[in-house]
Formats: C-alpha cells, sequence, structure tokens
C-alpha cells in the first residue's frame, strides 16, 4: 500500500494523511495511490509540511511502514526515549521499529 | 566572558524580529516553504525526523550561569524537559513548535545568545579548547581570537552563501583538545623563535564522506593580521570552491585537488592584495574583546591537597579533572555519559543545576566540549568534594572522561532525518558492556565514535574505534574502523571489514579490546597499541570464527 506523511506546519509533529484530515497514527493512514495532488493541496493549505509518500504495508500488528526511518517516525518518538513516543506503556515498542 | 556592546545586542534583536515576522508570514501563507526554509535554517532551525530541531550557537563553548540557567528553562518551556549538547559545541532541542521559535530566540537574546549562522552554507560557530584560559600548556588563551573571528564572521556578506558550510577551530595550547585540524580552518596560536605571538593555518580538513587532515599552509601568521588572512583563505575557497556538486564542495576537496602548495600560492597572494585594503580590525578592538577575558580573581595560599579517602571520589577526581594553571585549583569535567543514558543530554533540571554550580564553583562559566560533556574551568580543589556530592545526587559524577564508556554520539537516526543507523542505542550497549566489571578502566584511554550516517557529526573518522551506521538494504548495519584520532597526533580511522548488525558490532569491540589487552605494551593506550601492531591481528581477532 501507498500512504502519505509529513510533519504539522506549526507543531513539527508528525502526522499521517487519513483520506480527510491528517492523524498523529499510522494505524489511521489510508492507502492513496495519487499523493501528488493531495500533497499539493495540503500543503498550499498550509497544514502539513514536507509531505510525501512512502510504500507500508497492512500486517496483522497494523500498518508498518516499508523504511526503518518512517518506523521510527510513526513510534512518534526515539526508540530511546519511549517516555516520550506514542506507546509510552509499551516496553517492547522499540522491537516495533526494528 | 565576552558580553555583548550596543551593536552585538542590536543585530541580534533584529534578527529576531526579522525571523518573528517571516514566521508569521509563513504561518499564514504568504511565504512558502521553499522561501521560508532559508530563513528559517539561518537561524538554526530545522525539520528533522519527529519534530523541528532547533540548534543554539554557543560560542567556543562558553556559557555563563545565566545562559546556561536560560538553556534549561527552555528545555522546559518549550521541549520536553531536555537538550542535546553536540559535538559542535552547541546546543539542540529536539521538539520545537514553529510557532514558538520566534520567542524562544527573544529569550536567548536577553542572556546575549542566538541560532544564527547554526545551519547553512557559512561560516558556524567557532569553536575552541574546553581548557581555555584555565589550562597551563597554552601560551595565551585563544578566546579573544575565536570572539574577533566570531565578529568578524557574523552577518559577513562575502561569506553567507559559501560553496558548503565552513567550520573554524582556533586553540593555543600543545596538547590539542579541540579536534583542529578536522577543521575547514584550524589555528594554532604559536610562539616563534623570536618570541612573538602569530597563527599557524591549517587549512582543507573535515570529516564527513571524505575525511582529510588539513595541511600546515602557513607556519607563522602575525597575530595582527589574523582576520586578514582568514579573508583571504574563505575568498581563494568562495571563488574555486565546487558550486556544482554539493559532495566536493568542501574547502577541503579544493585544496586537495588544487593541492596545499598551489592554494597556499593563491592565499598568499589575495593576502598581499588584502593587506592594502584595510581590513584588519584595530588592535584596540582586541584589546577591548580580550579585557572580557581576563583571569578571575583566582584566590592564593589554596591548598593543593584533596582528601581521597572516599574511593568514588578519588576516581572521579582522577578520571575527570585536570591541572589548572592557578595552584590550588583544578578544571572539572561533568561527564554526560551516565551509563546506559544518552550522550550529550541533559534535563532541564541538570542544565540549572550544572548553571547554579558554575555560579557557586566557577566564576560562574562553564564550557561546553566537542565530546559532549560539560566543562567547569576553575573549581577550587578544596570544593571538589562538595562539587562531586551534588553531580553525584543529579546523576551526573559518571567517572569516564576519555575512557570508552565516554562515547561520542550523533543524534542518529532515532532523530536525525538525514542518519541511516541509531547510534545511541549501539552507544548505550557498549558502555553497559564495559562499565560492567570496571572494564572501562582496565582499558583506559579509548575513545569511541559513532556516527548514524557518513556526514560524520559523531566524528567516527576520529575514534580510537570508531563506529559507521549504514542502511544495508533496510537494516541497520554497522562498520567498524579503528585507529582514528582527533588530537596532536591526528589520524584518520580504517575500515576494518564487512559490518555487524547492532549485536555484532557490541562482540567486534569486545574482541578487539580483548586483543589490546593480550598484547598492549607498558603504558600503551589503545590507539598505541592499534598503531605498533597494525590492522591485521585486530581485523584477525574481530572476524574469527572462534567463540570470543
Amino acid at each position: 500500500m501507498k500512504i502519505i506523511t509529513g510533519n504539522d506546519l506549526a507543531t513539527g509533529a508528525v502526522v499521517w494523511w487519513t483520506g480527510t484530515e491528517w492523524s498523529p497514527h499510522v494505524d489511521d493512514a489510508a492507502d492513496t495511490h495519487d499523493a501528488a495532488p493531495i500533497i499539493a493541496a495540503e500543503e498550499a493549505a498550509r497544514r502539513v509540511n514536507g509531505a510525501y509518500a512512502i510504500d507500508a504495508s497492512q500486517t496483522p500488528e497494523g500498518i508498518r511502514p516499508a523504511h526503518i526511518k518512517d518506523r521510527v517516525r510513526a513510534l512518534g518518538g526515539p526508540t530511546v526515549r519511549l517516555d516520550l513516543s506514542l506507546k509510552p506503556a509499551d516496553p517492547a515498542a522499540a522491537n516495533w521499529v526494528l | 566572558m565576552y558580553a555583548y556592546d550596543n551593536y552585538d545586542q542590536a543585530m541580534v534583536d533584529a534578527r529576531v524580529a526579522e525571523f518573528r515576522d517571516q514566521t508569521r508570514r509563513r504561518l499564514d501563507g504568504s511565504l512558502s516553504e521553499e522561501k521560508f526554509r532559508p530563513l528559517r535554517l539561518q537561524n538554526g532551525l530545522y525539520l528533522q525526523l519527529h519534530a523541528y530541531m532547533l540548534r543554539v550557537a554557543v560560542p567556543y563553548g562558553t556559557l555563563s550561569g545565566a545562559q546556561m540557567r536560560v538553556l534549561g528553562d527552555i528545555a522546559d518551556k518549550y521541549d520536553r524537559g531536555y537538550g542535546h549538547f553536540t559535538t559542535r559545541q552547541n546546543i539542540q532541542y529536539n521538539w520545537i513548535q514553529l510557532k514558538d521559535a520566534p520567542d524562544i530566540l527573544a529569550d536567548l537574546a536577553k542572556v546575549e545568545m542566538h541560532a544564527i549562522q547554526t545551519s547553512g552554507n557559512c561560516i558556524r560557530n567557532i569553536s575552541s579548547d574546553q581548557y581555555a584560559g584555565a589550562t597551563a600548556d597554552e601560551i595565551i588563551d585563544p578566546r579573544p581570537y575565536a570572539e574577533l573571528l566570531r565578529q568578524w564572521s557574523s552577518f559577513h556578506p562575502e561569506f553567507l552563501h559559501l560553496p558548503r558550510k565552513f567550520k573554524i577551530c582556533v586553540i593555543a595550547a600543545e596538547t590539542d583538545r579541540a579536534a583542529m585540524r578536522l577543521h575547514d580552518i584550524g589555528i594554532r596560536i604559536v610562539r616563534n623563535d623570536a618570541g612573538e605571538i602569530g597563527c599557524a593555518f591549517y587549512v582543507g580538513g573535515g570529516m564527513g564522506r571524505t575525511p582529510m587532515i588539513a595541511p600546515l599552509i602557513n607556519a607563522f601568521v602575525p597575530l595582527d593580521h589574523l582576520i586578514t588572512y582568514s579573508e583571504a583563505c574563505l575568498r581563494v575557497y568562495n571563488r574555486h570552491g565546487r558550486r556544482d556538486n554539493k559532495y566536493k564542495a568542501r574547502i577541503k576537496i579544493l585544496v586537495h585537488e588544487l593541492g596545499a602548495e598551489e592554494y597556499t600560492r593563491q592565499v598568499e597572494e589575495e593576502f598581499a592584495h588584502l593587506q592594502t585594503q584595510g581590513l584588519e580590525p584595530p588592535l584596540a578592538e582586541l584589546a577591548r574583546i580580550a579585557t572580557h577575558f581576563a583571569d578571575p580573581a583566582f584566590e592564593t595560599g589554596l591548598p593543593d591537597e584533596i582528601d581521597l579517602t572516599n574511593p568514588q571520589f578519588a576516581k572521579w577526581v582522577k578520571t575527570n579533572t585536570a591541572t589548572h594553571k592557578a595552584p590550588g585549583y583544578a578544571i572539572a569535567t561533568i561527564s554526560l555519559k551516565p551509563i546506559g543514558g544518552i550522550p550529550g543530554d541533559a534535563s532541564a533540571d541538570q542544565i540549572r543545576l550544572m548553571a547554579d554550580l558554575s555560579r557557586d564553583y566557577s566564576f560562574d562559566e562553564s564550557r561546553v566540549t566537542h565530546a559532549q560533556n560539560i566543562v567547569l574551568p576553575h573549581v577550587r580543589k578544596q570544593d571538589l568534594y562538595a562539587l562531586w556530592q551534588k553531580l553525584e545526587a543529579a546523576g551526573l559524577a559518571t567517572a569516564n572522561l576519555d575512557d570508552i564508556t565516554d562515547i561520542i554520539a550523533c543524534p542518529g537516526l532515532d532523530y536525525c532525518s538525514l542518519a541511516n543507523a541509531r547510534s545511541i542505542p549501539v552507544a548505550q550497549k557498549i558502555a553497559e558492556r564495559f562499565a560492567a566489571n570496571d572494564r572501562a578502566t582496565l582499558l583506559g584511554e579509548l575513545k569511541l565514535k559513532i556516527s548514524g550516517c557518513i556526514n560524520a557529526c559523531g566524528h567516527h573518522h576520529a575514534g580510537h574505534i570508531g563506529i559507521l551506521g549504514v542502511d544495508r538494504k533496510g537494516t541497520e548495519n554497522y562498520q567498524l574502523l579503528l585507529g582514528g584520532s582527533e588530537g596532536a597526533d591526528t589520524s584518520l580511522a580504517q575500515i576494518t571489514g564487512p559490518g555487524f548488525d547492532e549485536d555484532g558490532i557490541v562482540e567486534a569491540i569486545d574482541r578487539a579490546t580483548n586483543l589490546y589487552l593480550a598484547e598492549r605494551a607498558p603504558d600503551e593506550r589503545f590507539l598505541d597499541t592499534y598503531r605498533r601492531l597494525g590492522m591485521a591481528p585486530f581485523k584477525a581477532a574481530i572476524y574469527s570464527k572462534e567463540p570470543a
């Protein structure tokens, strides 16, 4: 699948395109094959910065970006500070990245 | 310490106002990202993996207590409660919101700080010796000269759009503690046979994807030509540096391709011309700057003896303090490398504590080191125990300066959009492995440096042991390098062979250090043994099929 990610313009937070809006959770990402017009429109509307499309796969655990860099982004924080991530209560959250 | 005059303050305040307006226009849509990006980068604001990152300049690594305190307050007020001290003697915040950036710059300006020229193809923060003004082995305090270079290079209209970024280092000690020859320009202040003080210019060093050690191009430039000669070096680079290829744009490539001799010839020609132009600031300005760096009022008659009955304190004194030029004083290094921690990170509370400790014990002054630690330059020996107790209580008393657990590590793939692999988890595993049974102490001085990509922010080329993280078909892989050094005996580390996974690299270092322990001669450091034996036996041990 193809999904779109970027950073919120004002806060810089990592966000994922759901089909209608932006979510901080990668599992909300929508399979989107024509990314260019969405990226152009959303950047023009100043809702996102530096958006780009990536490959991902649907797994039993949820959506998994193909590249480790995007999995680190999807974690919402560094693997070495899970308290800052989107999964602060999951001590094994970093394993999902690898 | 240098204190801003009206010009300095007006320049910084004006920049804050400009950036506030630019940010407003970006957020209301008047400015596109394409137009805004170079503006935010000129103010140190990057977009990284998780958020905006702000890099704040710490000129030649020197901070007052008030400045350090504000750095802690910014971490609490605008970030997530911590900051990251970098290998360029700066500090970075990882969770900045764009809307807050102008307010942060305004807070910084109130304590004579900024983030100007911490990004972009310009002259970056001037780096220097963290022991400047405190060590006995320097011929003069290099900071007035670093400050003069800072003023000359700030907003220098000719050098704001260089072919690539440009880093200058100034030292004045026999021992190079600042990786001077791995800078675009490395300046060592020296004394000639006539007893006059001048500058030795080393030009064309650097790390990155093409590491090079800067050759000496002029052994003695009189101090009153420091700026003019620097300008000549930059002009030749600005004229001929490659702007068509980012990877060949650094001055090291120009010096290498022209040859040091031809580059020097052109610099000397330009220097002769510039001497007719009256560029050099009057010596009175240098004298004015130097008054800010006068020695603090050192007490006399202080005891040199230290009560070392507490073994943990004794180890910290032995490891983390250095000889001071004034009797009764010591230079103390606060390690930001707790075992299993994140190299260079400090919490807001720790930063404010260091501000208080610098005020109470070090004439209100501290230094950021390129090895991502903090130095209190002027501590009375009789105060060391009280200082250590306060550091111990705050998790800041790790006694590991320059051992294998005092690891330089870039933020790596945990934070950085350029990185290919994570650096921090590898640093943590190595530190934990070698802290066990105090093996780190047994190994002695062993500088280990990790970069998460070829850009080498973690200085892996200069590590006695270096680690380079690469992307191998989508997975993290780590190359091992041996034999680098950034000191007086500068050398570039060599790759051992095929890379390793995260556990494998720790095992490989284990094997390399075991060989060192088995083969070392008396008083030999790891680096010395490597240089004596060469790569072959280390390679054989590292890639051996036999169990370790």
